[in-house]
């Protein structure tokens, strides 16, 4: 385990890296600061036999620790976050499971988005950086990062494929997730959004029985829907499952292979991130540049 | 799959705190994982003597609090039981549900030597 950020990850590779050996000097912010308020007093008994003062008080006591367990993902995940907001990075983070067409999606997605801002991928997968290199053959660059025998990323593996990628300011990152609709829910990265694939292949009842994931996200992607036709998957009543789970999730209707409905996907990503970006120096540029087009 | 994650985070915790608290053994250690935390807790277990073995936790009884799930309906304003995230508000069968407990996992106390 690395002693210096606390990686205990040793299956993980993150492409560039070279076997994670850690005498590292990466700088994202691994706050090793966390404070848990110990306040209370658990240094009095049993620290000691000689020192024990009542009988069959044995060395043993009671330590109160108070700590969230996933508190040090939270950290780097805020870590993350912070510098996602620093440089006005637009960061979402795809989940779905295995075949939903996630992949697809994306490469689509960074074809017909590539010029309108910078762009960049983070690809998690357990073995292969397959997917890596069909990102970059959309001329986006693209990390991967193995998680070897884990089943999600976490905020400390982004953190370091951060370093190695180094997003534009103002690029929109795409994080493809572990192909995975349970673990993937419970581990913030930093994302400004988790955005759900749900393919029409699949049941329509997904939402309902992986519940975390729906609820953790804020968008659902039904994919496939060129597929409609020849199968018998009731749109409504998948909406309606996701919309149980999480009363405001928007849900947009797409195929990656078609094209129909991906420009509400654009139109949702780009307005999304000019929300975010208001009163940020990289959106007041591009403004200030359409003014002064308009002044000139 | 992510209990033995959460496993080791809980490993890191506990290493962590006793190299500020000086003790080498973990006896007992209670965790806090409320039913809407998506924790299997057998898995947890399972995990759990995996990861423990060869640390300061090895042999340490491992106790699991399990908050249950509690959420506020927006249309009839009540708190309610709930024991599973697809459920309906018992009192009025709204899906407007905001879980306002029971999703915690944290790690709460140790006895240790």
């Amino acid at each position: 385990m690395c002693t210096v950020c606390g990686c205990g990850e040793g299956e993980v590779t993150i492409e560039g890296e070279h076997s994670h050996s850690h005498d590292h000097d990466h700088s994202h912010g691994h706050g090793h600061g966390h404070s848990h308020g110990h306040d209370h007093s658990h240094h009095h008994y049993g620290l000691g036999p000689a020192r024990a003062h009542a009988p069959g008080l044995d060395q043993s006591r009671m330590v109160q620790i108070e700590q969230d367990i996933l508190g040090k993902n939270n950290q780097y995940a805020r870590a993350n976050r912070a510098r996602f907001a620093e440089q006005g990075i637009f960061t979402l983070n795809l989940v779905s499971s295995p075949g939903s067409g996630k992949t697809t999606l994306l490469t689509r997605t960074l074809t017909d988005l590539q010029g309108q801002f910078p762009l960049a991928v983070i690809e998690g997968d357990q073995e292969t950086s397959q997917d890596a290199e069909r990102i970059r053959a959309t001329g986006v660059s693209a990390i991967q990062i193995n998680t070897g025998k884990g089943c999600h990323l976490d905020g400390h593996m982004v953190g370091h494929a951060l370093e190695s990628l180094q997003p534009e300011p103002g690029a929109v990152l795409f994080i493809e997730n572990v192909g995975n609709l349970v673990c993937p829910a419970a581990f913030d990265l930093g994302e400004a959004h988790k955005v759900a694939i749900l393919s029409i292949t699949e049941g329509e009842d997904k939402p309902i029985k992986y519940p975390d994931m729906f609820a953790a996200a804020d968008v659902m992607l039904l994919n496939k829907i060129d597929l409609l036709p020849y199968l018998d998957f009731d749109v409504d009543r998948c909406i309606e499952f996701a919309r149980r789970i999480h009363p405001s999730i928007q849900i947009i209707q797409v195929s990656a292979k078609t094209g129909e409905g991906m420009s509400q996907w654009y139109q949702w990503l780009s307005l999304n991130r000019q929300g975010r970006l208001i009163g940020h120096p990289v959106f007041a540029h591009d403004t200030r540049t359409e003014e002064d087009t308009r002044h000139a | 799959m992510h209990e033995m994650s959460l496993c080791e985070s809980v490993l890191q915790i506990v290493e962590e705190e006793a190299a500020k608290q000086s003790f080498n053994k973990v006896k007992w250690l209670q965790l806090e994982i409320g039913v809407l935390a998506g924790v299997e807790i057998e898995a947890m277990r399972f995990c759990f003597d995996a990861v423990s073995r060869n640390s300061l936790l090895e042999g340490a009884v491992l106790d699991i609090v399990q908050p249950d799930g509690e959420a506020w309906c927006m249309p009839c304003g009540k708190t309610i039981p709930m024991q599973e995230r697809y459920q309906p508000c018992p009192e009025c069968g709204s899906y407007q549900l905001q879980v306002t407990g029971g999703d915690e996992m944290r790690m709460k106390q140790l006895e240790v030597e």
